[in-house]
């Protein structure tokens, strides 16, 4: 869609120190903005998509690196304790990230429509909600009816060994979901991975008895967080206490250390995928997506490379799944309907199928327009209701407007939107995924 | 001793045989080529021979050893490889990595030396690299490394194929039909390749191909094929004498000089 003066724009643009500076204003402004009005959600905005114009902008890999941790590490913890639904919006996007790029290995690498996704990510969070609660002592007690005064199964950091768990149980569930379902093909395997994926989801809903393992639709509560030590506390008042201005209590703790797990978690998921997808094995689900037949001749083992997509996919749900239901302390069967898989999906799809950036791109766009931009319009719409503003020249008071036109709960339209736009105008995603350039030498002296 | 042999070898859709009893042999280092009228079973005999289709009955025996019932990434490893009647390259992704794609079984790395980027792993991958360039030359591929397979020219997607499918080093080259669609100072050019491939390399090359003048001149055995059956075998000089094969060819009036009654 870049035209040419638009190229030649961007050429100006990323000449000599300018990305740089423009790179620091944007952070600078979206900081400043930030902490001066803590409540706005333009300013949010505003600070958020720095990190994108720190992506796109061409710029040293090392000032981009310390800009990005500063960002990350420094600014983003100590806004977020100021207002720390922030904390929470960034979180999310860091969990959806996760799951889009975990989808992205299946849908975007190995080109399987995989529509049930979201039964890893609830295979993970079932993993530490029955662990890492009383759920255990519950069993023998139908929901509702357990006493009050049962112990936890085990003790709290026991959380950490369970996002390792999580890898491997996640994994082993994909390849149990994948292996009788890989012999089929596109919309075959939408569909059956839909079923599978409705499957977990009534499981969890119904295996409160005979043994009651999930607790049925009620969920399970209260699932325990790590122990947050006190120097961590303490360590984060003394260092960041002078910009907050306030101190930060153990339970707005919790949120920064959630964060900095979905960070960390993030990127070692970067990590992975890239380093995947320049192996033999990236280039084996490429050769998949691309044409089956011709792959499978070249010898490539079809059905192996499929489970593998399938087992590092669920694997990147499964942590998340322990992280979430960490952070929530409270799971239910709700969480993983199969709306959530169609969310991911919408993700994968708008930031761009195959491309690293581009999920995550995606992942933060859909939910910063759930969280943000649709609860904003919705309460921006309720309070003009309340008011007795009228539109001029057609003479409509606000409050004649109808309750159902609620933007937050449009969100199915959203997604329904944003697939058969991004279908007609950029079917390769917002940032499409593009192969990696090699450097060949050029014509090497006469050999052979 | 022969590389590859079919026994009796029954492949059949529903009521129609498209392999029926086919016997042949190929002598390793051999030129072959498989010709026959559209609709002969050519095509077919080569999916079964790869795996794509699995015999309903008969045996393929490949180096000494069974290939019957075997999937085919099984029997690439073996050491078969092919091109296909319409290009089939992973037009999404660079030329060398296309090539890169054809060594597959051939490269050792683990994921776990792969997400780690061990020496041996970043070892592997260049020394990869070098040998798909070296292909590139081989097949005459000039500069076009980091193109998207999809955007070369015709031509170039088949000598592409070729590179691919060499890259798995096989024994054995099947090629469909790789002349077609080329111009007769390409099939030339194609023509030279294949002895190359055949004499620096000593991969047995099996072909089958529609072009008579790429088929005779390079050909050192021809089997002729008709209804799924194996009609002809034996040198170009023998077949281009065969009654049976003129007849498949041109009709039955043909073997008796009719042939241009019947356009009269």
């Amino acid at each position: 869609m870049r035209n040419r003066f638009g190229n030649l724009l961007w050429a100006r643009i990323n000449t000599g120190i300018l990305p740089y500076l423009l790179i620091l204003a944007h952070i600078g402004l979206g900081s400043a903005l930030v902490y001066s009005a803590p409540r706005s959600n333009l300013a949010f905005l505003v600070l958020i998509s720095s990190l994108f114009s720190l992506y796109i902008l061409e710029a040293d890999r090392r000032f981009k690196l310390i800009a990005g941790a500063v960002l990350a590490l420094l600014i983003i913890p100590v806004i977020g304790v100021r207002n720390i639904f922030y904390l929470e919006v960034i979180f999310q996007i860091s969990v959806f990230a996760a799951l889009a790029l975990g989808l992205n290995i299946v849908v975007g690498f190995a080109g399987l429509l995989d529509l049930g996704y979201v039964a890893f990510y609830a295979v993970g969070a079932y993993l530490w909600a029955f662990f890492g609660s009383q759920q255990y002592f519950v069993l023998p007690f139908a929901p509702g009816t357990q006493p009050s005064d049962l112990p936890f199964l085990l003790p709290g950091d026991a959380f950490y060994l369970f996002l390792f768990l999580a890898i491997i149980v996640a994994a082993i569930t994909g390849i149990l979901l994948g292996s009788p379902v890989l012999r089929l093909r596109g919309d075959y395997l939408a569909i059956v991975t839909l079923g599978f994926g409705e499957v977990i989801r009534v499981l969890a809903n119904n295996l409160d008895k005979p043994l009651n393992i999930t607790n049925g639709p009620q969920g399970i509560t209260p699932i325990q967080r790590p122990t947050m030590p006190d120097w961590a506390v303490d360590g984060f008042n003394t260092l960041f206490g002078p910009a907050i201005g306030h101190r930060v209590e153990t339970a707005d703790m919790y949120n920064v250390l959630f964060y900095v797990l979905a960070l960390a978690v993030i990127l070692i998921i970067i990590l992975v995928t890239r380093h995947l997808d320049d192996s033999k094995i990236g280039r084996a689900w490429t050769a998949i997506r691309e044409d089956e037949t011709a792959a499978i001749a070249m010898g490539i083992p079809l059905v192996r490379m499929k489970l593998a997509a399938f087992a590092v996919g669920a694997s990147f749900a499964g942590v998340m799944g322990v992280l979430l239901a960490a952070s929530r302390t409270f799971i239910s069967p709700e969480s993983f309907s199969f709306m959530q898989s169609i969310g991911v999906l919408a993700m994968v799809i708008l930031g761009g199928s195959g491309s690293i950036a581009g999920v995550i791109l995606g992942a933060a766009v859909v939910t910063l327009l759930n969280l943000q931009v649709l609860q904003g319009v919705s309460l921006y719409l309720s309070e003009l209701r309340q008011s007795d503003a009228v539109i001029p020249l057609i003479n409509f008071a606000w409050k004649d407007l109808s309750n159902q036109l609620d933007p937050a709960k449009y969100q199915r339209l959203l997604f329904g939107l944003i697939l058969i736009l991004m279908m007609i105008f950029r079917p390769a995603g917002l940032i499409p995924a593009r192969r990696r350039m090699r450097t060949l030498a050029a014509e090497p002296p006469e050999a052979e | 001793m022969t590389l590859l042999e079919t026994i009796d070898l029954v492949k059949s859709f529903g009521g129609l045989t498209a392999v029926n009893k086919v016997n042949f042999q190929v002598e390793p280092g051999r030129i072959v080529s498989i010709i026959g009228p559209n609709g002969a079973g050519k095509t077919t005999l080569f999916n079964t021979l790869t795996g794509i289709y699995r015999p309903d009955q008969g045996d393929i025996r490949f180096n000494g050893r069974s290939l019957a019932g075997l999937r085919p990434d099984r029997i690439a490893a073996r050491g078969i490889a092919r091109t296909f009647q319409n290009i089939r390259l992973f037009g999404g992704m660079t030329v060398i990595e296309n090539i890169l794609i054809g060594m597959h079984v051939h490269l050792s790395q683990s994921p776990l030396e792969a997400l780690l980027r061990l020496p041996g792993f970043r070892r592997e991958e260049r020394e990869a690299e070098q040998r798909a360039m070296a292909l590139m030359r081989t097949v005459g591929l000039v500069g076009v490394g980091n193109e998207l397979a999809a955007n070369l020219p015709y031509g170039a997607q088949r000598r592409l194929e070729i590179a691919r499918a060499l890259a798995a080093e096989p024994l054995l080259l099947l090629l469909d039909e790789p002349a077609a669609g080329m111009n007769p100072q390409e099939t030339e050019e194609m023509t030279r390749l294949f002895r190359t491939i055949r004499d620096e390399r000593g991969v047995t090359i099996l072909l089958i191909e529609h072009d008579m003048r790429v088929v005779m001149n390079i050909s050192e055995r021809i089997c002729v094929m008709d209804y799924g059956e194996k009609i002809a075998e034996g040198t170009p000089a023998e077949i281009r004498a065969d009654a049976r094969v003129i007849e498949a060819y041109l009709g039955r009036g043909a073997v008796a000089g009719q042939h241009e009654e019947r356009w009269r």
